[in-house]
């Protein structure tokens, strides 16, 4: 296991891929955040309220805007630690580098799980940068143009502490993925669609009704928002959200039913 | 230090392997043997199912019938398996982005070697200087280097390779050959496919041969030299004198004539023909072998299978 797992680390450290990751989610996510702020305290202050320009009209008060914006990584960042958890399963079957890994460790659960362990430390990285880029970008502005940051105060230290442990969920989420679709441009492709247009569409939509309103809760990505406990799509009233424990059970229910589909089809297929 | 290997444990033993995909059955109750000391060709013509069949000793692959053993056992079942046995499959199994080094120091933890053992892999296969270099910007050759230098992380006894001469200039092809040769005098199993037996004949004591998954020939090397005629071409300006001599030589049987003063007389050799129009005081221009090659018996058995089928 421990020889796996070495195997499994050094694949990732001696690419570029990870630290490539976190830094882009570090440089997006300042942006995003710099933006977000700026543009929620310029609303709050022409209008008495910030509108989150989504559909309701809803509103945000200076504490909900600084929790939106110090968790948009959770919101709108998981596709980075989910494509580098999906990475280190397509790379290998994008450069066939899964024949030599399974040549020198044929147990085929091992090498996965194996994968899925040696992901959880450069997720950390990856998403400690994601969430300090909201923090820096959003904390910064806020700051700049003389609003109150909230970093002091426990609860939005909590929040910010628990996006971090979202996005590294996500990452495993991200190595299912890749187990069960192996051809990296489409998991990859797949990964931004569904995260950036399917997911936040089928929230909206099926929040209008009482009857799914329940369902949307359990999409990952409202899964990943109760962890943090707090979001946009919150603070705008759109959504509840589970409590930060069942978000984590469903996240990692969604990576395990991914890596066993992974393990029954990609992994169970003769190779090459 | 030579090291000492049990030979049982070297034999790779394949019977009635059998794969199929779809309506295609690319491997077709195969069974043969491989001997460890000896460095053995595993032949056949692209598609005939070699690389299928080295998946399957892998465990890469699961057969639809058959079972396939190295030293007794599947190789799966085997513990850290790159350690007995090195195999390298395609030539480009790696990530371009990882330097010569790194590629194999990811492994190295599996394999259950040092790092520094990838240095000395590295040195085997003269990639020293390119260690630190990205694989990405390797030639074939290069590739080819790493790739075995790959198999022999673990010091295996058994080494599978496939194509292991693909991309390699002729120094290459030199130095491979007598790679191989090294370690196979030193008790190793040793097999190499090709899809060309050209390549490979100055270096294997063994063929197993296949043509559309089946064995069309296992044996030695020389055993199927054997079967190769000997034929000479001779021409000479004195279209008679020739004809006289094949005549008085009771050649006519085996003679043809490709034009006149150009006779091609099989099973002999062209010592014999020499002396014969040596004697005649036949003016030659050209004496040569024009026996079946070892490489056309080859391209005619892999071809007749594919007739009897």
């Amino acid at each position: 296991m421990t020889a796996a797992l070495r195997t499994e680390i050094r694949k990732i450290t001696t690419t570029r891929a990870w630290w490539v990751n976190g830094a882009v989610m570090f440089a997006y996510m300042l942006v995003l955040a710099m933006i977000m702020a700026a543009s929620f305290v310029l609303s709050i202050r022409s209008e008495g309220s910030a509108s989150t320009g989504l559909p309701g009209g809803a509103t945000l008060d200076p504490e909900s805007v600084a929790s939106s914006v110090y968790t948009l990584a959770v919101a709108l960042g998981y596709i980075f630690p989910a494509v580098l958890g999906a990475l280190v399963v397509t790379s290998e079957f994008r450069h066939r580098t899964i024949t030599p890994t399974l040549l020198a460790e044929p147990r085929r659960s091992l090498v996965l799980t194996s994968k899925l362990l040696a992901v959880i430390p450069f997720a950390i990285l990856v998403s400690i940068a994601g969430v300090l880029g909201t923090v820096v970008g959003g904390a910064g502005t806020l700051a700049l143009m003389g609003e109150p940051t909230f970093l002091g105060d426990p609860d939005m230290v909590r929040t910010i502490g628990m996006s971090v442990v979202a996005l590294v969920l996500w990452a495993l989420v991200g190595v299912g993925f890749g187990a069960v679709l192996t051809n990296q441009v489409a998991a990859i492709v797949v990964l931004l669609v569904f995260t950036q247009f399917v997911e936040p569409l089928l929230r909206i939509l099926l929040a209008q009704f009482d009857a799914t309103e329940t369902l949307s809760k359990f999409l990952p990505g409202a899964a990943g928002e109760a962890v943090a406990g707090s979001s946009l799509y919150v603070s705008s009233g759109l959504a509840d959200l589970l409590t930060a424990w069942q978000g984590v059970l469903v996240l990692l229910g969604y990576a395990l039913v991914l890596l066993v589909i992974g393990r029954l089809t990609t992994f169970r297929r003769d190779i090459g | 230090m030579t090291p000492t290997f049990d030979p049982a444990a070297g034999v790779v033993s394949v019977v009635g392997l059998t794969k199929r995909f779809g309506a295609v059955t690319a491997v077709d109750d195969l069974s043969f043997s491989v001997a460890p000391g000896r460095v053995t060709g595993f032949l056949g013509p692209n598609g005939a199912g070699k690389t299928t069949t080295l998946r399957m000793i892998l465990g890469l692959a699961t057969p639809d019938a058959g079972t396939v053993t190295i030293g007794g056992i599947r190789y799966a079942d085997r513990p850290r398996p790159a350690h007995h046995v090195g195999a390298a499959l395609e030539t480009a199994s790696f990530h371009p982005g990882r330097s010569a080094r790194d590629h194999l120091r990811v492994y190295a933890p599996e394999v259950g070697v040092s790092d520094s053992r990838c240095d000395e892999v590295l040195a085997l296969v003269g990639l020293t200087e390119a260690a630190h270099r990205r694989v990405g910007g390797f030639s074939l050759g290069m590739r080819q280097r790493l790739a075995l230098a790959t198999t022999l992380l673990g010091d295996p006894q058994v080494l599978l390779l496939d194509e292991p001469a693909n991309g390699l200039d002729p120094e290459g092809i030199v130095w491979l050959r007598q790679f191989l040769r090294y370690l196979a005098d030193q008790g190793r199993t040793v097999l190499v496919s090709s899809h060309v037996l050209s390549e490979v004949q100055q270096t294997v004591d063994d063929v197993v041969i296949i043509a559309k998954g089946r064995l069309v020939r296992a044996s030695s090397l020389a055993d199927l030299e054997a079967h190769a005629r000997p034929a000479v071409r001779l021409v000479s300006p004195d279209v008679d004198g020739l004809a006289r001599l094949i005549a008085a030589s009771g050649w006519s049987e085996v003679t043809r004539f490709e034009a006149p003063g150009v006779a091609v007389i099989e099973d002999h050799h062209p010592a014999q023909i020499g002396a014969a129009a040596f004697a005649q005081g036949l003016e030659v221009h050209e004496l040569s072998s024009a026996g079946t090659s070892l490489e056309s018996l080859f391209l005619e058995l892999t071809s007749s299978a594919e007739v009897a089928r």
